[in-house]
């Protein structure tokens, strides 16, 4: 089939002459503003290649959550010939390795945790790459030469944790779209260019920066050689829909084959990749069936993205996520919005292939955005659980950018023109059980931060614990800060991420972005000493392990200003540290109330808490109030979150909420109607970010067999609510029988 | 009577603490109780002895909490912009028009703030206090539970002439109205009052919406802690059959008939 790519030309721009993808999107985007009604179901050959991944999945589910492993191989972007799972019917092609979901070694991280992570499956790690690691260095290694006693500390006794010193930190967003528009040939031209720009005397940097771009153009380099064996030339421009989807997700591929990051996000490429889809369908040279088609591939293919991991991972990352994150919607600056019909297609994926968590879909909400987009969002959430939600409205002027991806799970980043280095998180309740310990470890007593006082006997002083507090999260600023210099310093030199960073600008701008765990537990340990009575239980070595609590205090999660600007005030003094220290590459702080799933592994690790927490529980998650104790409904818990400001935790505000359809509203058309308005009422007050659960039967079944972890779940029954785990055993069962029949899923 | 009535102590409710409402309890998502999300005061005390009474724990109306109307309008104003344009404050119960005076105080402060309000109500009273108290009231969820007044009585313990006079009245002032129906086997469920129901009500031009509210047994517990004789305890909600032949005879009269 031949096509004149000339037959409608593109809005021509400064993208024309320069690396500017944003000037194409602004010229060429068509908003869309109608509803989800044109869309198209599945293709015969989706379904078919679906239904040999389905296989596959099921496979991998069955062998322990691992298909297969190539031992024999360093991942590479041009490591391993291609691999199909269906080739004629496979419209977008392209995976890791050669074989449907088998995971790579990316050793450059660190060899000893590929080791381990092969050994777990009852394989080994080829002599041939041992041994070339017996002369190679990584990160891993490096990181802990530069290592100190006190950050060694603060890692063993759980104070930093999830740190990226011994696996791939992710988090850095490609602008992938660029490999599309403009073809390897002319990136590596402009790669070229900015070389010879970086003259004059040498600096550390320089050299640096230079060595850096030359990795950046063999990347490009491979990318070709590597689309090359699959059949294509993408040296030049994509001309048309299903090239710009290809092109995109090669360079999107050669990410994934050369680097393990936790969390590698693909940006904000549907309403680009709409711009190619429209002038196609405009021409009459493809269907909308054949647009779904391209996309539902795509989307596929971003589903099987594996990396390897040992179990221990899994503790910090539960469930072998990739957070292949992806960005819809929101606005231009302009006020026009980028909601494209693309941006529907790629929600369509979730009925068209069914739910799943990747790739990570994140809608950018508006309060402007188009409401026939607002309606197909709820509807999609209702059914799926399978979105989330960000506010556009306030991370587009906060930050400055209309043309931004999310890394990881919640972060704003600008596409092409900034990226982020992971920073893991702190432990904030282990620092306060520093802080009343004398600056030791209340487990075992070990001395992690000196000049800490002895606190007198008797129950606890608000303003001398906050004092002590205060001294802690500084010195705990000190160390975080440099374990993170040292991390991304060694992660530069050992595991350059050059394929990503090839279609990024050069020397771009740098988030380090820091993280915090348990605000939640200090917001109300810290109420808990202000307004109630409390008076530690310390064992003969003097340390707490215990806090009898005397009296009620106002607790985080019920729009009550006593506590929840406590929960302010931690998150700005805690900043306003971190701000205080050198960072590599003078990356600018910033910081995230987030736990990923790893709320339950800090809560194994910390001992009993002023807040009444017991040793070994839970955290709540990301910035969530603990678990039942924000009794005054849905939206005064919602209400506490949104007041913790943005400007303190430009790394994100995670909130998750869950709710049961029928607590939404009695009919489809009212549940939607409602989860739009929660939306708009949650972003309206410049909230960040929400994790919209609308749960169906399979949690319902779950929350009978694991009630500990519902706390929450209400449902609605005609003119009263109830607390399900609160139902008998019968009435519940009752309900999972009912609710279900015919409406929802 | 599985409950004292308290006639005197049910007057003093709407008189005493006139700057306070006794409530049994808030719920801040309601989606079940009027259009949009609302804000839901149940408030306490109530003297319909419904046999079905989901909420027997707001009937004594000496229990629950008082609280102030200043408070309630500051915790509606906190969850104003969740409210869309369909939202508000609902106030259900137990029965709001026990307390009808200082309701007016409650509504007329929360339209001062431009919150939307509705009345959960039974129709106990058709007064004139509580025609002013309609008067701010922009949509009324009337509930009428039964159109036989025999069956009413052995239903509720007490007539439904009030209930029908306050449904004409409302009828009279043209301000919106939703009716809704407690659909219980073998109680509520006879066609030919289903049918007689439905008729009563044809003509009516304020009504937007009819719901039917199929009987459930999630209130058992709550008769169970309260330690009261529940003689519904074996009852099994309405059969698809029934649920669906009430909502076919209720919209050969009714229009937007809604069965939850």
């Amino acid at each position: 089939m031949e096509i004149d790519v000339n037959v409608i030309s593109f809005e021509p721009g400064v993208w024309n002459s320069a690396i500017n993808v944003y000037d194409f999107v602004v010229k060429n985007i068509r908003p869309y503003t109608g509803d989800a009604s044109f869309l198209s179901g599945p293709s015969a050959k989706t379904q078919r290649v679906w239904s040999e991944v389905k296989k596959a999945l099921l496979q991998e589910r069955a062998n322990n959550g691992c298909l297969a492993i190539d031992t024999e191989t360093i991942s590479t972007i041009t490591a391993f010939r291609p691999g199909y799972i269906n080739k004629e019917d496979e419209v977008i092609v392209g995976l890791q390795t050669n074989q449907l979901l088998k995971r790579a070694m990316k050793p450059f991280g660190g060899i000893k945790l590929v080791e381990s992570a092969v050994k777990e499956r009852g394989l080994k790690v080829s002599d041939r790459v041992v041994d070339i690691f017996n002369y190679a260095r990584n990160h891993n290694e490096g990181v802990f030469n530069a290592y100190d006693a006190e950050v060694r500390a603060f890692r063993s006794k759980h104070v930093l944790t999830g740190l990226p010193d011994n696996y791939a930190r992710g988090r850095i967003i490609g602008d992938y779209r660029r490999v599309a528009l403009y073809g390897t040939e002319r990136l590596i031209q402009g790669k070229k260019e900015d070389f010879n720009a970086v003259g004059g005397e040498m600096t550390e940097h320089k050299v640096r920066l230079r060595e850096e771009i030359n990795q950046q153009i063999v990347a490009l380099k491979d990318m070709t050689a590597m689309a090359a064996e699959y059949g294509f030339d993408i040296s030049r421009p994509a001309a048309n829909a299903v090239e710009a989807v290809q092109w995109l997700y090669f360079s999107y591929l050669a990410a994934v084959k050369q680097q393990d990051g936790a969390a590698m996000s693909l940006g904000n490429v549907a309403s680009f990749l709409d711009i190619y889809i429209e002038r196609d369908l405009q021409a009459g040279s493809i269907t909308e069936e054949e647009a779904q088609e391209m996309i539902d591939q795509f989307v596929m293919k971003l589903r099987l993205v594996r990396h390897l991991r040992p179990g221990s991972y899994d503790e910090i990352f539960g469930g072998d996520p990739t957070w292949v994150t992806e960005a819809i919607g929101g606005l231009l600056h302009d006020g026009r919005t980028k909601v494209t019909r693309t941006s529907f297609r790629f929600l369509q994926t979730l009925y068209n292939l069914g739910p799943s968590p990747e790739p990570n879909l994140t809608v950018l909400w508006s309060k402007d955005l188009p409401e026939g987009f607002k309606k197909f969002c709820a509807q999609v959430s209702i059914d799926t659980s399978s979105i989330q939600y960000e506010n556009d409205d306030l991370m587009r002027p906060n930050r400055g950018s209309d043309d931004y991806g999310i890394a990881c799970c919640v972060s704003y980043q600008e596409i092409g023109k900034s990226i982020q280095h992971f920073g893991a998180r702190a432990n904030l309740p282990k620092a306060l059980l520093i802080a009343l310990n004398e600056g030791k470890e209340e487990k075992d007593g070990a001395s992690v931060i000196k000049g800490i006082p002895a606190l007198p006997e008797g129950p606890l002083d608000y303003y001398r614990v906050w004092d002590l507090f205060k001294r802690t999260l500084s010195e705990l600023a000190r160390v975080y800060a440099k374990a993170m210099f040292i991390i991304h310093y060694m992660h530069d030199k050992y595991y350059y991420e050059s394929a990503q960073m090839a279609v990024v600008d050069t020397d771009p701008h740098i988030d380090i972005a820091y993280g915090a765990a348990g605000i939640s537990i200090i917001a109300d340990s810290l109420s808990a000493i202000k307004y109630a009575k409390v008076t530690p239980v310390r064992n003969e070595k003097g340390l707490t392990v215990d806090f009898e609590i005397e009296g009620e205090y106002p607790k985080y999660g019920n729009d009550d200003d006593r506590v929840d600007n406590i929960a302010k005030e931690v998150t700005n003094y805690f900043i306003g540290e971190l701000r205080k220290h050198q960072t590599y590459k003078n990356s600018t702080p910033t910081l995230s109330l987030l736990t990923i799933t790893s709320n339950v592994m800090y809560g194994t690790n910390t001992g009993a808490t002023p807040d009444g927490r017991k040793a070994g529980e839970s955290f709540a998650p990301g910035a969530n109030p603990m678990h039942g104790r924000d009794s005054s409904g849905a939206i005064a818990s919602l209400n506490s979150v949104a007041k913790l400001e943005y400007s303190d935790a430009q790394d994100g505000i995670s909130n998750t909420f869950s709710m049961i359809p029928k607590s939404l509203g009695s009919n489809r058309e009212e549940q939607i109607t409602n989860l739009v308005a929660t939306m708009d009422g949650y972003f309206g007050q410049m909230a960040h970010h929400l994790n919209v659960n609308v749960l169906n039967r399979e949690t319902l079944i779950d929350a009978y067999n694991h009630p500990e972890n519902y706390p929450q779940l209400t449902i609605r029954v005609s003119g009263y609510a109830v607390n399900f785990v609160r139902l008998s055993r019968a009435h519940q069962l009752e309900v999972i029988a009912r609710t279900f029949h015919g409406s929802l899923s | 009577m599985y409950f004292p009535l308290q006639d005197i102590e049910a007057a003093k409710l709407n008189v005493d603490d006139p700057d306070h409402l006794r409530i049994h309890s808030l719920e801040t998502f309601g989606t079940h109780d009027g259009p949009g999300i609302r804000m839901v005061v149940f408030v306490q005390g109530c003297q319909f002895r419904c046999v079905y009474c989901q909420n027997p724990d707001t009937l004594d109306v000496k229990g629950g909490t008082l609280v102030a109307i200043d408070e309630l309008v500051k915790r509606a104003i906190r969850q104003k912009g969740f409210f869309g344009k369909d939202g508000g404050v609902t106030v259900s119960g137990g029965e709001p028009l026990l307390q009808r005076s200082k309701l007016k105080t409650f509504f007329i402060k929360l339209h001062e703030v431009g919150i939307n309000t509705c009345l959960d109500t039974n129709g106990r009273l058709n007064n004139e206090e509580v025609h002013e108290l309609l008067e701010h009231t922009d949509l009324i969820l009337l509930d009428v539970k039964h159109i036989n007044d025999e069956w009413h009585h052995k239903l509720t313990g007490l007539t439904n002439k009030n209930t029908l006079a306050l449904a004409e009245y409302r009828e009279s002032t043209g301000k919106p109205m939703w009716l809704r129906y407690v659909l219980v086997p073998g109680w509520t469920d006879q066609e030919e009052y289903v049918e007689e129901w439905a008729r009563h009500f044809k003509d009516y031009k304020t009504v937007q919406r009819v719901e039917i509210l199929p009987f459930h047994q999630y209130g058992k517990h709550k008769w169970e802690s309260l330690g009261m004789n529940y003689v519904l305890k074996d009852l099994e909600s309405p059969t698809e059959e029934v649920k669906q032949r009430t909502l076919n005879i209720f919209s050969k009269y009714l229009n937007n008939v809604v069965l939850k």
